[in-house]
Formats: C-alpha cells, structure tokens, sequence
C-alpha cells in the first residue's frame, strides 16, 4: 500500500477503484453529464465512464460550464466519488465544491506516476492523505448494513 | 478565508437566504482555490442554465425558476427566493434564435422555458443579451476592472486584449457574485498571476480568422492553462481574429490569458509580459503546426455538407458583412442550409444595413441568441457540418454526433453553394 500526502479541496472521505488519466477533462462538449462518460474525441479516456470512481487526473480545460456539467453528473447519479488532480484552476475548484466529493491537489509524489485505472484509493482528504492499493482491493472492505 | 464584516453579514444571513446561500458557495470556492479573501466585482457574466438541453433531466421536478436557480445556478438543496441582483449581469447563450425556432427543431418545451427564463432574468435585473460575447454588446470593461466572467473565449479576451481582470466562472460562482457582489481574489485577479510563463515566437505570417483560430487550437493544446507571449507576429489582430485566437486556446487548452508583444496592453516589451523572468519554455510555430491543428479539427469524411455553422463566439458586424458580400446574388444549394450567429443587437444592425436581406435572399439564416453546440440547435437531419471555427469543430462532434470540417469563411460558403466540401489548407 502506497500513502501520499496532500492538500484537501474540498472535505471527505471516499474510498473506490481508480480511473486515471494524464489528459484534463473537459467538462462541456467532454463528458456526457446524464452518464459519466468522457466523450471528447482523440482523449484517452473517450468512451469510458468515471461514475462511482475515484478520478485521477491533470486538471480542468475548456469551456466554463465545466463545474455545471460535474455538478448534473452528480445529480444524475453519475459522477465520481472523488477527484484528485495536479493543476488547481477555478473550473475544478468550483466543480470539486459543487460535485460534494472529497477532492484533493498539491502531492508529495505525483499521483498520475503511481496510480493506475483498476487500482484501489481510499480518500482521507479531512486529513489530508490517500492510500492506494496497487492492482485492485486485497482485503474485503466492511460495509455498514442498516440495523 | 478573510471575510469583511460585510461579507460575514452576508454569509450569516443578514441579506436574505439566497445571499446567504452565495456566499457560502464563494467560501467553500475560495477555500478550494486556497484563496485568502474576495474582491468586489461589479460586472458579471453567467448562464442561465435551467432552459439548456442538457441539464433538462434534473431540474424536470422543478416548477419555477427561482426553484431552477436555487439549485443549478446557487447549488441549493433548497427552494430560494430570489432577490434582484446586486451588479451590472449579463446573460450568456440562451437554447433558442426568437424567430427562427421552428426550423431549429426547437420543442414546446425548450420554447417555454426560454420564456420562463426570459421573466426571471427581467424581474431579478439579468440583462438578456444571450450571447457568448458582451464585449460586442455594450459590456466593454476597462482596464483593470475586476469581473467575474463565465464563457471562456470572453475571458480571455477581457483579460488579454482589454487589461480587465477575471477568471473563467462557472454557472455558480458568477450567479453568487450576481448576488454578493465579490468573487474570490485568486488567479488573474492579482497582478502576479498575470505575467506569460511561456514564450511563443511565431515564424510564418498570421494573417484572417483561420490563421488566427489554427495558432489558437495549436497552442491551447501545448500549453493547456499557461499564459504565453507571443512574439514575431507582423499584424495586429483585428476584433473577429482576436476572438477566434482566444476561444480556440481556451478551447484545446484552458487559456485564459495571451500577451502579443507592442499590441496587448499588458504587453509592452517582452520582459515586461514575463514579469522580468525568464520564460519556463519556448514554442516555435511554423505553417507546419498549423496544418497539424488544421487535421486535428477535420474529423469528417463524407463531404455532401448538410450544413453550414458561421458565428462561433458570435460573429461581429464586420464577419456579417463579410458573410453578406460573400452571398450576395448567390444561391445555397438545396441540400445544404447555412446558420450564422450574432448577437441580437447586431442582428438589429445588419437588419438596418440591408446584410439580413442578402443572407435570406441567398438561404441562408442570420440567427442570434443561441449556438448549435449550447442549444443543440440543427437543421432536420443534419449529419456533416462545416464551420470557420475552431471551437464549434472541437465541439460538434462530442456534443451532436456530427461529422466536422473546419475551414475559413470563404470555404465554408463557396461549401455551401456547391454543398460539397470545398475547404483547403494552403
């Protein structure tokens, strides 16, 4: 298990398999908000979807209706569970915040170095950290059942 | 955050929920940005987002508009009342043309939120100029002026040609800063964020919109947010051929600010665009990048072109114009249609030069007030489109299915009498 420290965005915790790209996402005209999925073509993620992942990625690009787009994935039951990114702009800083994911920025190690799509992330990002099992999850994560 | 005693009143609800609720969302924004305080801004540009296609599915419980803004614009789980807005506001790209829905496609449903749309905006003081570009409609900013601005090709042409001030907004921070009057001072509000990290000399002649858009999609690629400065440049670009620079780097990239040296107004001499410092990387461009960029965008095949897309960020007076003469006493072919976009008050212009008249006598359409990739607007059955933009070729394919060509104007409609593709890169 890998443990990289940085800065919280915006606060939670969230733990979920990785989708990781070293492109930025482009929010109108690049992801599809009623299904999560990234459809901008020559990205190399087109096609496929980021709902109920953890993203991993360089940034935001585009259009200012990226935050807008994020924040109808959300309310369509598609966005992600959390973002960790390398280049903090206002388009993600706002779509972090209306997205109300744990988001993260600001690495001791670059996480598009050591996170690959299929792996495991926790996100801790009230305190500051995530941890990455690397090749999926190991060991059976409890889960809470209603009493 | 740093909040005034103002602010903090505000935010603990001294003005109202609906102010209270924006100014929440500035701090939780400012705390993501890592920003220290806000700053007033006066003038502000955002979207009325609830009559847009796209987000139609998650407001279709929502009965009133003060519902719809709560929760799209101020990101509210809560119905809000509304109260006017405190600054200058203008209305960005509205879903529909006024006139010329019907052969849009436009459904009942998108005609009546619109209208709906159209009785908030008056009624909370949203000026309803539905256009991608105030700067060509009375919202021209001074030097220095702290805005807070959404649409990306208007941002960056407030900040790099104009010398005004603001970030790219998204829907909720600009409708908070509506509200509030402050957006965070952050990025391109403070003047150490403004200096070019990146060199660009320029080795071939910039010469018309393709060129300038071509540079635009190239460089946005290569330096995604960065800020360059670009020297060797012969010409200074003209309004239209600014607006297209801007909009394609904020396009492939996330540009939100250039320096052309002895032409920008933060752009002097080179040491003063890059602050005195040394420039993190040099880019070189020849014909040979633009031609990369010009293959990038030509994604089509089939060349029967079912449509023609001019106006993207809208055309100015001088573009209609252009289009005008270019169509005067010409025919569209039969199986292709041709759409241009302006602003409303220019149409009123163009009606009034007479350049209305020559477009509708060739078939063709001067439309306002909408864009086919915001609106989803589309002739009947349109598959392959050709348009002068780089912007609305990135996005065409993405957001409608449609097979792009991208050209200059005088390929586009040479295209769209012959209804062939015709476009060439020289």
């Amino acid at each position: 298990m890998l443990v990289l420290h940085g800065r919280r965005v915006v606060g939670g915790v969230a733990e979920g398999e990785a989708i990781v790209t070293s492109q930025a996402i482009s929010g109108f005209g690049g992801i599809d908000p009623m299904t999560g999925i990234v459809t901008e073509r020559r990205h190399e993620l087109c096609g496929q979807s980021f709902a109920g992942k953890v993203l991993v990625f360089r940034g935001a690009k585009g259009s200012s209706g990226w935050a807008g787009n994020f924040q109808t994935a959300r309310m369509a039951g598609v966005g992600p569970l959390a973002i960790l990114f390398n280049e903090m702009t206002t388009k993600i800083a706002l779509g972090a915040v209306v997205m109300r994911v744990p988001a993260m920025t600001r690495f001791d190690t670059d996480p598009l170095t050591v996170i690959a799509s299929g792996d495991w992330v926790r996100v801790d990002a009230d305190a500051g950290f995530i941890e990455v099992h690397k090749g999926g999850r190991s060991d059976p994560v409890e889960h809470c059942s209603p009493a | 955050m740093n909040l005034t005693s103002e602010e903090q009143a505000m935010l603990d609800g001294a003005e109202g929920r609906a102010v209270a609720q924006a100014m929440s969302l500035l701090v939780r924004y400012g705390e993501a940005l890592g920003a220290e305080r806000l700053v007033e801004t006066r003038n502000v540009c955002g979207g009325s987002v609830g009559s847009l296609p796209n987000r139609r599915n998650v407001i279709a419980d929502l009965d009133t508009m003060d519902a719809v803004f709560s929760r799209m614009n101020l990101d509210s789980d809560e119905v809000l009342e509304i109260p006017p807005v405190k600054t200058m506001a203008y209305k960005l790209i509205e879903a529909m043309d006024p006139v010329h829905w019907e052969i849009q496609q436009v459904s009942e449903q998108t005609r009546e939120l619109v209208r709906k749309n159209a009785e908030f905006s008056d009624r909370v003081g949203i000026q309803r100029c539905n256009t991608c570009t105030p700067y060509q409609v009375g919202n021209v900013p001074t030097f220095g002026e702290h805005l807070a601005w959404m649409e990306s090709s208007a941002v960056v042409y407030a900040n790099s040609m104009l010398g005004a001030r603001s970030n790219v907004e998204g829907v909720q921070s600009a409708a908070s800063a509506m509200l509030t009057a402050r957006i965070p001072y952050w990025g391109k509000h403070m003047p150490e964020n403004r200096y070019a990290t990146h060199l660009v000399e320029v080795g071939c002649e910039i010469d018309g919109m393709m060129d300038w858009g071509l540079l635009g999609y190239y460089l946005g690629e290569v330096l995604q947010e960065n800020s360059p400065v670009l020297t060797g440049l012969k010409k200074n670009p003209d309004l239209k051929c600014a607006k297209h620079f801007g909009a394609a780097a904020a396009t492939s990239g996330g540009v939100e600010m250039y320096h052309l040296v002895g032409m920008t107004p933060e752009a002097p001499t080179l040491q003063a665009a890059l602050g005195n410092r040394p420039p993190t990387e040099t880019i070189r461009v020849t014909r040979k990048e633009l031609a990369l960029a010009y293959e990038h965008l030509n994604c089509a095949e089939r060349r029967d072109i079912d449509f023609i897309m001019l106006g993207c960020p809208h055309a100015s007076i001088e573009q209609v114009r252009i289009i005008a003469a270019l169509l005067d006493g010409k025919r569209i072919s039969q199986n292709t249609q041709l759409w241009i976009f302006t602003p409303r008050a220019l149409k009123s212009h163009a009606d009034i030069m007479g350049y209305t008249a020559i477009i509708e006598a060739a078939g063709a359409y001067l439309m306002t007030d909408t864009c086919p990739a915001l609106g989803r607007v589309l002739p009947t059955g349109a598959r392959t489109v050709a348009t002068d933009s780089c912007k609305q070729a990135h996005y065409l394919p993405a957001t409608l299915k449609l097979e792009t060509w991208f050209g200059s104007v005088e390929d586009c409609v040479r295209s769209g009498i012959s209804g062939r593709w015709e476009g060439t890169f020289q």
